[in-house]
């Protein structure tokens, strides 16, 4: 399975997909899909890093779990990410973030992601590779 | 939506009786075109909150109704705590008590047109919009604790806004009951600076003319007057009720075996209302909702200090600021017999009828003002609320367009600047931080509000009181 991500569509929100050979690299991927959201990821350049660190009871709730402390960080700390690395450890989530502030001239965001739903959340194996995908409240 | 599948009970009322697991039946308002043109996905979670426990009646849809989590956005239902009836994090939705402000300016258009660039540009300026935009009040945490607690109330009492204000607005201005410690430090810290804060996507603030008045006696007792213009806001709890959904769903998600509540998906997450999950939920959802209130507050009082600039003889008295995405305590009468529910509205308005005791005088006779939103090109509506309307869906209406296509699509479709050029040449001033966000909320990524508007009237929800046209919109 080729790595990568993808938005699919959803009547007032956003879907997001993220594709990798393990549920990490799915994780890393849907990520860039979360910026890809507000703005165009290659604008932001990895310069500073922040460590996540979360758990929850199942692999798709530590999904949700990912994404909402990214939401959070992006919107506490004004900034926005472009680069990711992410370790799980079963119920455990290590990840690493690496962005900028955010520059609404150069970085002309759209939307503000207030945070990720369980619509159409799921983690699983597919095509020989995982994805991990959810809508995302926009 | 296929209208075969549905018993249809009126002219723009359909229905899907109860079968399987439903305790009550799912129940749309909307004309022929537009059930046929609602997403299938709307049936499908009617069904599934018509499982819920304690559920009351029949599980709503307005006109307007689409795709939501959990519950459909444009959905309404109505719980008894007596009969084992829940609170939902997904009943309400992330953005709690967002909502939709209405200001008179008293000043005719041509007024507002020869000065239309300067006043759209001091407005931009004023106003803070669109994503990592922080407000001129920053709330340590003792003050936290007083805006959770006071909603515009507490915006009153620090110089943003008038008493007179407060008569204008939901619960006059102060959701009760709210309990700021079921807030976490971080939807704290995601509000610091947020407070009087547009926000961006959907969110506007819209100076408008009324462009037609539908019902005379209406207009003349929310004082509206045609060829004269408004001023509207809609934004909603920030970062804080963000946040607070997002940590009670899982929250919600994760009780759910402890009370026995079988989901029948995860995202219709839900705690019984005498539970501590349930009762936790509803103190932060009520601190968020005060926390909507001081936002649309504070951004009055700008709104009003731009125009004592820039056109200095108008005065800005609030017509009305209903709120869309709350659950609120109401006596409703269930089989005779009058009862108080857990009504959750996610994007549906709360629309009280004529003589209703929690409406000020102005509105006794005419029931409340019910402000439909629109988008930047289009128009927006005023409703009046009917008696009809409590023996309907709990004395609700829709709360806009709702999108006709994905951002993406809208993205793929417009350019930003294109959108803003058009607009101009029809009168219209675009102003926002981000080419990118305006493209993706261009006009026609969005459904036709007047057909939503004249369904929720031929279905007895509200009805048409006046349209207002924009002038110039400040987008997020």
């Amino acid at each position: 399975m080729a790595t990568g991500w993808e938005h699919f569509p959803h009547a007032a929100d956003m879907g997001l997909r993220g594709r990798g050979a393990t549920p990490a690299e799915a994780f890393e991927q849907a990520a860039l899909a979360l910026t890809a959201l507000v703005a165009d990821p290659a604008s932001v350049q990895p310069r500073d890093s922040i460590t996540i660190d979360c758990a929850a009871p199942d692999r798709e709730l530590l999904f949700a779990d990912w994404l909402n402390r990214l939401v959070y960080e992006m919107a506490t700390r004004r900034m926005l990410f472009s680069r990711f690395a992410v370790r799980l450890d079963g119920a455990r989530l290590h990840g690493r973030a690496w962005g900028e502030p955010l520059d609404p001239a150069r970085h002309q965001p759209a939307v503000e992601v207030k945070g990720a739903t369980y619509t159409a959340l799921r983690v699983a194996p597919e095509a020989g590779g995982w994805i991990a995908q959810t809508v995302v409240d926009v | 939506m296929d209208p075969a599948d549905f018993a249809r009970r009126g002219e723009c009322l359909w229905e899907i009786p109860a079968h399987g697991p439903m305790r009550v039946p799912a129940l749309i308002c909307a004309s022929e075109a537009l059930l046929r043109a609602m997403d299938g996905k709307v049936r499908e979670q009617l069904v599934n909150v018509a499982q819920l426990p304690g559920i009351v009646t029949a599980a709503w849809a307005m006109p307007d109704a689409h795709w939501g989590y959990g519950f459909p956005i444009g959905g309404v239902a109505a719980f008894d705590p007596d009969a084992g009836g829940v609170v939902s994090a997904g009943g309400v939705g992330f953005d709690i008590s967002c909502g939709v402000r209405c200001l008179h300016t008293g000043l005719a258009r041509a007024e507002v047109v020869a000065v239309q660039q300067r006043l759209a540009d001091a407005l931009f300026a004023r106003v803070p919009a669109g994503l990592g935009s922080t407000g001129q009040v920053h709330l340590g945490p003792e003050a936290m604790d007083a805006m959770l607690a006071g909603g515009a109330r507490w915006a009153v009492a620090q110089g943003f806004g008038d008493a007179a204000d407060l008569e204008r607005i939901e619960e006059r201005g102060r959701m009760a009951d709210a309990r700021p410690e079921c807030v976490s430090t971080q939807a704290r810290h995601r509000q610091r600076d947020e407070v009087g804060t547009l926000g961006s996507g959907n969110h506007y603030l819209e100076v408008q003319e009324v462009t037609m008045v539908g019902d005379e006696r209406g207009a003349r007792a929310f004082g509206l007057r045609a060829g004269e213009v408004v001023v509207t806001i809609h934004c909603g709890s920030r970062g804080l009720g963000h946040q607070i959904g997002t940590e009670y769903l899982k929250r919600m998600v994760l009780a759910a075996p402890q009370y026995a509540i079988t989901l029948p998906d995860r995202e219709l997450a839900c705690a019984p209302v005498r539970s501590e999950v349930g009762a936790d939920y509803l103190g932060a959802m009520r601190a968020a909702i005060n926390c909507a209130l001081a936002n649309r507050q504070v951004i009055t009082h700008l709104v009003r200090e731009v125009f004592a600039e820039v056109l200095p003889h108008a005065k800005l008295p609030l017509l009305y600021d209903v709120s869309h995405n709350t659950c609120k305590v109401e006596p409703h009468r269930v089989a005779g017999v009058l009862r108080p529910l857990y009504v959750h509205r996610k994007g549906a308005t709360r629309a009280f009828g004529p003589g209703h005791p929690d409406l000020p005088a102005a509105f006794a006779d005419t029931g409340q003002p019910v402000l439909i939103g629109g988008s930047m090109g289009t128009a927006s509506w005023i409703l009046a609320g009917t008696r009809a309307s409590a023996e309907l869906a709990f004395s609700s209406a829709c709360h806009g367009a709702g999108r006709a296509m994905s951002r993406h699509q809208a993205l793929r479709r417009w350019r930003g600047r294109q959108v803003v050029d058009e607009l101009a040449a029809r009168g219209i001033l675009i102003r926002s931080p981000s080419l990118r966000g305006i493209a993706e909320e261009a006009p026609g990524a969005y459904k036709d509000v007047t057909a939503v508007v004249d369904a929720a009237e031929a279905a007895g929800l509200a009805g048409k009181v006046a349209r207002l046209a924009p002038l110039i919109c400040i987008k997020g």
